[in-house]
Order: structure tokens, then sequence, then C-alpha cells
């Protein structure tokens, strides 16, 4: 029968709650009859383990990396020595995360943000839209979304940028400055992974002197911000736009945005052409 | 791992041992990433997958034995291990597979 750690980790998964599971895979050498195949550590996000995998400094290098583990949402094998030693391989630890799904909020309830919604539901996104403005933010309008607030972008992002990480997206789709800029200074204090704000190249300049005046720091605004929002791969229809739009969120996360794939914000010419 | 533990619950309801096998490694193409997991009962039944279907059979062998013997172990499928040949993925990638008593 199952014992303790199973218990942990089916808790945590019923609840929808972030755990990692770190599992020995393979053992030689020195850590032979300290360390055994199947030794198993269940890590909570605070730090709370479950079991060992046969030695304490072990167990500690292990949580270390199965947290940053989860942050970034990634499956990872790490090697290692007997007592969790870098640049050694006498037992091999897989770290599997179990996190609920990434989010993606788009601020903004405009024609873009219905095709954005659905092509982030595809992707396994946790989706929320927000707009300050009532008759626009209404779950009728967004039916894929999981969550439609009507609220102030910077007043959402006080309440729920510390819970963000490097797996979140955030969208800026409304193209109005008096909106974009609390949006996008609001999540710059996060550690979202992705902020992306949509606009023409003059909506860009504009909106980026906006930021300068609001305090925004330029060289973070310059590393951080993606805008105007997207790969350029010649999206125009409100679906292409949200295709183009997700897959620069998925070139950014898995660090292909700088070069290998190009974003629109690296050109100089005309967002639409031909 | 999560779309399993309804049939783990009633099997262990019913009193009955599970093994479980989980994809902790592929090299090449595979048809499912690590973590894909698989469990399998004492008596044989099965919930989840770790392929595409192509060595479904073989890890079901595994998780018996591994029930019997109470011990885990580790086993790869694919081109790549010569006795694993007679049931090698279709794509021509390796997985590598923990398979284990759910006694954790």
């Amino acid at each position: 029968m199952s014992g303790e750690l199973y218990r942990e980790l089916r808790a945590a998964l019923l609840g929808d709650e972030p755990v990692v599971l770190a599992t020995v895979t393979y053992v030689e050498g020195a850590a032979e009859g300290r360390t055994a195949l199947g030794a198993k550590l269940v890590i909570r996000p605070d730090g709370r383990c479950f079991g060992t995998l046969g030695d304490p400094e072990l167990d500690r290098i292990a949580t270390r990396d199965a947290l940053a583990a989860l942050d970034r949402g990634l499956f990872v094998t790490r090697h290692y020595g007997p007592h969790g030693e870098a640049r050694r391989a006498e037992v091999a630890v897989f770290i599997e995360v179990f996190a609920p799904p990434a989010r993606l909020i788009v601020f903004g309830a405009v024609d873009f943000t219905r095709a954005l919604v659905e092509v982030g539901k595809v992707l396994g996104f946790a989706v929320t839209v927000c707009d300050p403005r009532p008759v626009f933010a209404t779950k009728t309008r967004f039916p894929l979304a999981d969550e439609v607030v009507a609220e102030w972008p910077d007043r959402y992002m006080d309440r729920v940028g510390p819970e963000l990480g490097p797996r979140d997206a955030v969208c800026v789709l409304t193209h109005d400055t008096k909106f974009d800029v609390p949006a996008i200074l609001g999540t710059l204090r996060t550690r979202a992974g992705y902020l992306g704000a949509m606009g023409s190249r003059r909506t860009h300049e504009r909106r980026w002197q906006r930021l300068l005046e609001a305090g925004a720091d330029e060289v973070e605004l310059s590393e951080r911000l993606m805008s105007p929002i997207g790969l350029d791969i010649g999206a125009r229809t409100p679906e292409e736009t949200a295709v183009a739009i997700c897959a620069e969120i998925i070139a950014v996360r898995t660090g292909r945005a700088a070069g290998v794939v190009t974003s629109l914000r690296s050109g100089a010419g005309a967002i639409h052409r031909g | 791992m999560k779309e399993v533990i309804a049939d783990i619950d009633r099997w262990q309801a019913a009193g009955r041992r599970v093994a479980i096998a989980r994809v902790i490694g592929v090299e090449g193409s595979g048809p499912r990433d690590p973590g894909a997991t698989m469990a399998v009962s004492e008596d044989g039944e099965v919930a989840g997958s770790v392929s595409g279907g192509c060595v479904e059979g073989a890890v079901v062998a595994e998780a018996l034995a591994v029930l019997e013997s109470r011990t885990p172990r580790v086993c790869t499928f694919g081109y790549s291990d010569d006795e694993a040949l007679a049931v090698g993925l279709t794509c021509g990638g390796t997985v590598h597979l923990l398979v284990e008593p759910l006694d954790w």
C-alpha cells in the first residue's frame, strides 16, 4: 500500500497546489548503500520536504534545484555526488514539477482579446481578461476566459502581481496610454516572464515616452517590454495576431526571442507589409 | 500523474497493489515527454500511458514483475537498446522508464 509520500503528492495534485517529486533514477559507486533507486523527496513550494534521497546534504541540494525547476515549470534530471556535490554523477535525480497552469493576463477587452484568450487556452494557460470598463469586461464577450475582471490594471496587479513568476505572461492590448502605462508599470513590478504591449510603431514610441515620464527604467523597459507585441510572421487578423503573440511568449520562455526568431521590435519597417 | 489518481484510488480501495511507470528520459523523438505516467494494478488493469502505444504491453509486463520483486527498476525501450529491439519505438527514439511499486 502507498504511504506518506504518495498521500502528500496526491493531496497537492487534487488540490491543484504546486508540488515537486524528486526521485533517484541512477546510483553508482560511493553513493550505493546510502541512496537507493526510487528514493524520493516530495517538496512543497515553501520548502517543506517529505521523504529522503538517502543523505541530508543531497536532500538539501536537490530541494534547492527542485524549487528552481518549480519556478520555471520544467522537468529536469540532475546529477550529483553522494552528498549532493556538483560536477559529479554518482546519483541521478529526476525532478518532476507539478504546477498549476501558467497564467496569461490580458489587459484590454478589445477585438484582439477574444482570439488571444482562445489561443492562450489551447496552450494551457489560465487566462484572465482585465479592463476597467465594466461594459467591455464581461464573461459573455470572453466565454473561454477563466476570469474576467473589471478593474484598473495597476489595482489588479497590486493584488495579483506578487503571485506571478517566470512562466506567466502579461499582454497589454488596450492601445490607450491611460490604461497601457499603469498596466506596464504594474507588470514591471512583478516577476512575470513575458510582458508585451500592442500598438503601431507610433503608439509604441508615444507609450515609451509616457512610461519614461512615469518613472520607468529605460534599461528595464528595453530588457522586458516586447513592444510592438508579437513575432513578425505577417499576422493581420485577430486570430493570426494571437498566434504571433503566443509564439513570442513561447520564444521568450524558451530563450529564442533574441536572434533565432525575429520579433517585430527587432525590426524597423511597417508592421503589416505587402 | 494526476490523471491516474482516480484509478489508483479505486484499486487501492479494493485492496489491490499498484505499480507506477514514469518516463524519466527520452532520446531522439519520443511520443511522450518525461513525466508521462502509467499505473498498473496487480491484476493487470492499466491507467494512463507512457508512449503512443508501442511499448505499453511491455511496460505492463515490467510493472507486474516489479510488483512481484518489490524492487524498482529502470527500463529502456528503443533502438539503442539491443535487448529491447523487439519492442522498439516506431518513431526511432529511446525512452527510459522508472517502474516501481507504489509503496512509498
